[in-house]
Parts: C-alpha cells; sequence; structure tokens
C-alpha cells in the first residue's frame, strides 16, 4: 500500500470502476458528476470515501481537486487502484487523505462504512 | 523517494512556505512515480490558467503565492479564457475578466513567459534530445515524449508549478527507458486527423504510462496532434513507441468497431450550430492549409478558430488572417477550444469541430452538443 497523503477520517464508500477525469467533469461548486457517460453520473462525490481505479486526462483537474476542498464540496478521502499525477497533487495541496492499493480497490463497495488511520499499521477498518 | 540535505530542509519548512508546498508536491509526485531521487529540468510548461477551469480558488492560491514565488527554469504557460483583442465580442462578464487578468499577472510576476499555448513544441525551439521538462498541458507532455525526444511526466498542473519554482522533478520511469506492456495494433484504413483523434482517445483508455502503436504510416503535423490531444483527455499514459515493440507485449487493434465506440461517445449532435477549429490550438502549417482549402469559398455559419498569438501575427504578415476573415473565420489567440468560457449552452446547442479533445470537454464541460467532421468534410459542408 501506498499513502501518499496523510490524514484520519471516517466515512462510507462511493466506488467507481471507471476512472475520473476531474477537470470538466466534476462540478466545483457541488461535487456533482456532469458527464453522462461516466458511472456515476448525477452522484456527488461530497463527503465520500471516494474509491476509483485513477484519475484520467486533463492536467488541471489538480485545481478542481483543490477547488472542491476549498468549497466544502470534497470527498473526505480518496482511495485509487494506481496513482496518477492529477489526483496526488491535488490531494497533497489540498491535505485529502490518499491511499493507493489495488488489493483494497478491488475489495471496497460503495455504501461500507470505513475509519482511516495513516499512523496506524493496518490504516483501514470497516465499521 | 531519497533527499538531499538541501530538499529535507525544504521540505521541513526552513526555506519558507513556497519552497516547503513545492516540495510537498514532488513528493507526492515521486512517491506516486516510484522515483528514487528529484533531478534537474530544464523547462517547465504550466497548465491551470483559464479562470473557467481553475476557479476563484484557483485565482487566489496563484494570487497568494506570486507574492513570494519565483520559476527557476524557463517556464511556459497554457492558454487563458479569451482574447484580450476582441474579448468585448463576446459577452463575457466583468468579474470573468477581472479575475482572467489577476491569474495573468499573477504568472507574470513569478517569472514565467506569458505564451499562452497549448503547443509550446511547436512555437519555441526544442532542446536538445533526451533533455528533461516537466509538461502539464497533456497533450504537450505525449508530444513532446513522442515526437521531441524530451522527457516529462504526464505532469499535473501542481507538480508541473513545483518543478517551475524547484527546477526540479522525480526521476520516475517515463524520465528513464521506458518499455510499453501493450501495443495497438492500427487497421483503420485511410485515416484522417478524426481518426487519428479517436486512435489516441482509445488508447489513452487501454494503455498506461506508454503503448506501442504498430500500422501508423506517415501522419501530418494536423494528424500526429489530434492523437496526442486525444490521448492526453481520455487516460494516464504519456508516451506512444512507433511500431510493434516487445514481440512479447500483449496486443490490441484499433478498427472500425472500436473507433465506432469512441465516435459515438462523443459526437451527439447531426449538425452544428457553429464551427470551431484549434484544440490543440492551429499551428502556422494548419492555417496556412486552411487558408489554402479556403480560396474563393466562404463559411455558411460561425467559425472560430483559435491558435497563439505568435501564430496569429506570423498569419497576419503572410496574409493568411485576411484570407481567412475574409471567408468568415472569427480568429482567436490565448485562447482554446477546449474548456472555452466564449462558446455557452445558453446560446448554442451543438459545435461542430475535428477534434476529440475539444468534443469532450465541449460536451462535458460546456455541456453542449457535438457533431464530429473532418476539417475537409467541414469545408465541403459548411462553406461554399
Amino acid at each position: 500500500m501506498k499513502i501518499l497523503v496523510q490524514g484520519k477520517t471516517q466515512g462510507t464508500i462511493l466506488k467507481s470502476n471507471t476512472p475520473i477525469n476531474f477537470l470538466g467533469t466534476v462540478d466545483k461548486k457541488t461535487g456533482i458528476i456532469s458527464d453522462k457517460n461516466h458511472e456515476l453520473y448525477n452522484k456527488s462525490i461530497k463527503n465520500s470515501i471516494l474509491v476509483f481505479p485513477s484519475g484520467v486526462g486533463s492536467s488541471v483537474g489538480a485545481y478542481t481537486i483543490y477547488s472542491i476542498k476549498s468549497n466544502d464540496t470534497a470527498p473526505l478521502a480518496m482511495i485509487c487502484q494506481k496513482a496518477d499525477l492529477t489526483v496526488a497533487t491535488g490531494c497533497a495541496l489540498a491535505n485529502i487523505p490518499l491511499l493507493v492499493d489495488d488489493k483494497l480497490f478491488s475489495s471496497l463497495q460503495t455504501g461500507q462504512k470505513i475509519s482511516l488511520d495513516t499512523d496506524t499499521s493496518n490504516p483501514l477498518t470497516l465499521l | 523517494m531519497e533527499l538531499t540535505k538541501q530538499e529535507e530542509s525544504a521540505l521541513k519548512g526552513e526555506q519558507g512556505e513556497i519552497m516547503q508546498m513545492a516540495y510537498r508536491i514532488l513528493v507526492a509526485t515521486g512517491e506516486a512515480t516510484d522515483a528514487e531521487k528529484l533531478i534537474p529540468i530544464e523547462w517547465a510548461h504550466l497548465s491551470g490558467v483559464n479562470y473557467n477551469t481553475i476557479g476563484d480558488a484557483g485565482e487566489e492560491f496563484l494570487s497568494g503565492i506570486s507574492k513570494n514565488a519565483r520559476v527557476k527554469v524557463r517556464t511556459t504557460l497554457n492558454p487563458m479564457g479569451f482574447d484580450i483583442d476582441n474579448v468585448s465580442k463576446y459577452g463575457l462578464d466583468d468579474n470573468f475578466i477581472s479575475k482572467q487578468l489577476s491569474i495573468k499577472n499573477s504568472y507574470e510576476k513569478m517569472g514565467v513567459i506569458p505564451s499562452f499555448s497549448c503547443i509550446p513544441y511547436e512555437i519555441f525551439d526544442i532542446p536538445k534530445e533526451g533533455t528533461q521538462v516537466a509538461f502539464a498541458e497533456s497533450n504537450a507532455a505525449i508530444h513532446a515524449n513522442s515526437y521531441d525526444n524530451l522527457k516529462t511526466n504526464k505532469e499535473s498542473a501542481f507538480s508541473a508549478l513545483a518543478s517551475a519554482i524547484t527546477g526540479k522533478s522525480p526521476y520516475s520511469s517515463i524520465r528513464k527507458d521506458d518499455t510499453p506492456n501493450l501495443t495497438i495494433r492500427m487497421k483503420v484504413k485511410n485515416p484522417n486527423e478524426l481518426t487519428y483523434g479517436m486512435l489516441g482517445f482509445f488508447a489513452g483508455k487501454v494503455g498506461d504510462t506508454s503503448v506501442n502503436i504498430s500500422g501508423l504510416g506517415e501522419m501530418d503535423k494536423r494528424q500526429c496532434k489530434a492523437m496526442c490531444g486525444g490521448m492526453g483527455t481520455s487516460g494516464t499514459c504519456a508516451k506512444f513507441l512507433f511500431g510493434d515493440g516487445d514481440p512479447r507485449c500483449e496486443k490490441v487493434d484499433f478498427d472500425q468497431k472500436e473507433m465506432q465506440n469512441v465516435y459515438d461517445e462523443l459526437n451527439t449532435a447531426e449538425k452544428g450550430d457553429l464551427i470551431t477549429l484549434g484544440s490543440p490550438q492551429l499551428g502556422l502549417d494548419e492555417i496556412s492549409d486552411l487558408a489554402g482549402k479556403l480560396k474563393g469559398r466562404s463559411f455558411k455559419k460561425r467559425c472560430m478558430i483559435f491558435c497563439p498569438r505568435t501564430v496569429k501575427e506570423q498569419a497576419r504578415k503572410i496574409g493568411y488572417t485576411n484570407e481567412l476573415e475574409r471567408a468568415g473565420c472569427e480568429i482567436l489567440s490565448d485562447c482554446c477550444t477546449c474548456l472555452t468560457p466564449l462558446i455557452s449552452k445558453d446560446d448554442v446547442d451543438s459545435v461542430t469541430t475535428n477534434s476529440i479533445k475539444g468534443a469532450f470537454y465541449l460536451k462535458n464541460s460546456n455541456g453542449v452538443n457535438v457533431n464530429l467532421k473532418s476539417l475537409s468534410q467541414i469545408v465541403e459542408d459548411e462553406t461554399r
């Protein structure tokens, strides 16, 4: 497991099996996904533990992540299957905890409640 | 990632808040790419300029850091939201204009060259083979790695900014001799730039950090740019190599069926209310070619053309801008089709373009329908 941004939080998982292009498909003011072809279309990522394969597309997506944090519409934490620079640096600047782990990605499901603390030896516990 | 004593001290905040922030971003980048150390870079190209994309949070962030941050290496800049020479014709509100100008000022204060272009590889001299750079604009990063013999991550807006401020970037695998594990076999016959854009979009979806693509044949500049633009939009892929690559690579075909899937995802209208060309922005070759195609013809509807300011100046001197304006084109510099605030769903329902990258963002961000056509088809159908 890679811990790219440290932190501690609790919340409910919202999972997507499709990657996310944060720029242009995530509404900065509401945190709602606007891409009609995306499996999270019309869902809000606000205050979720967002689990998805990786960020894709525009490099400016990092600013979107920073903006949703400033607008209080960001996820509480993110868990990805593989690392990408848009999500890694967006979360680093916005202080959103970010884990990358292939197996963990596969095992987590929407609706599960988890507690996350990157300072402990087992950073993730199901509640 | 191993840091030198000086880098450690910057990360701890002993060299000020700006350096601490920059090193935090570089460390996250390094951990994400499994890099073992930081290396010097010679050129950074930044994204995150258009107020339409970075919003108030971005504008305030840049205004704050520009008080103290200065770039250490040559740093160029992506397009912004409008062309100041003709912005009054497009009905943008005063707030947009003043916020955009604040962003422009912040970058200039940091020492960034205000190039406002997403095709730095066409308007600046390319450094010698193998030079390490940090390009954030996704099409430019892919172009730099695949055509220009430069080395860059597919940087994020923040990793490129951190590299500009520190002059360093993590030594990731793509900066070494990266070998793809996937080969895409291009099977579509008689491809045009739209085909290559769709191939790029497909490759971005199936590829990881880099891919081989076989069966490409001769490609002109427009086709190369279309492919880089499409690839940058859909994936994390930072580079393509020409040919079959290692025989043990997994093989995937790009044929009519795969192409149709991309087309069906992005084409949502039979026709457009207006036409846009340039995403990535048009270079001088493309402007010249377009002026040739439009000899004796005029557009039947509005046609917006996006190019860098330097290209527009050259085109003016040669006489192409006169020719294009006569044919009904609106020529805009410093901005781009992609994420433009100048096309609103309040005014138009649909847009015709030959850009896959443009199509994706017009559809998802501007909320307008998109009619995809190659440039030759656009000229044939939309002019008289």
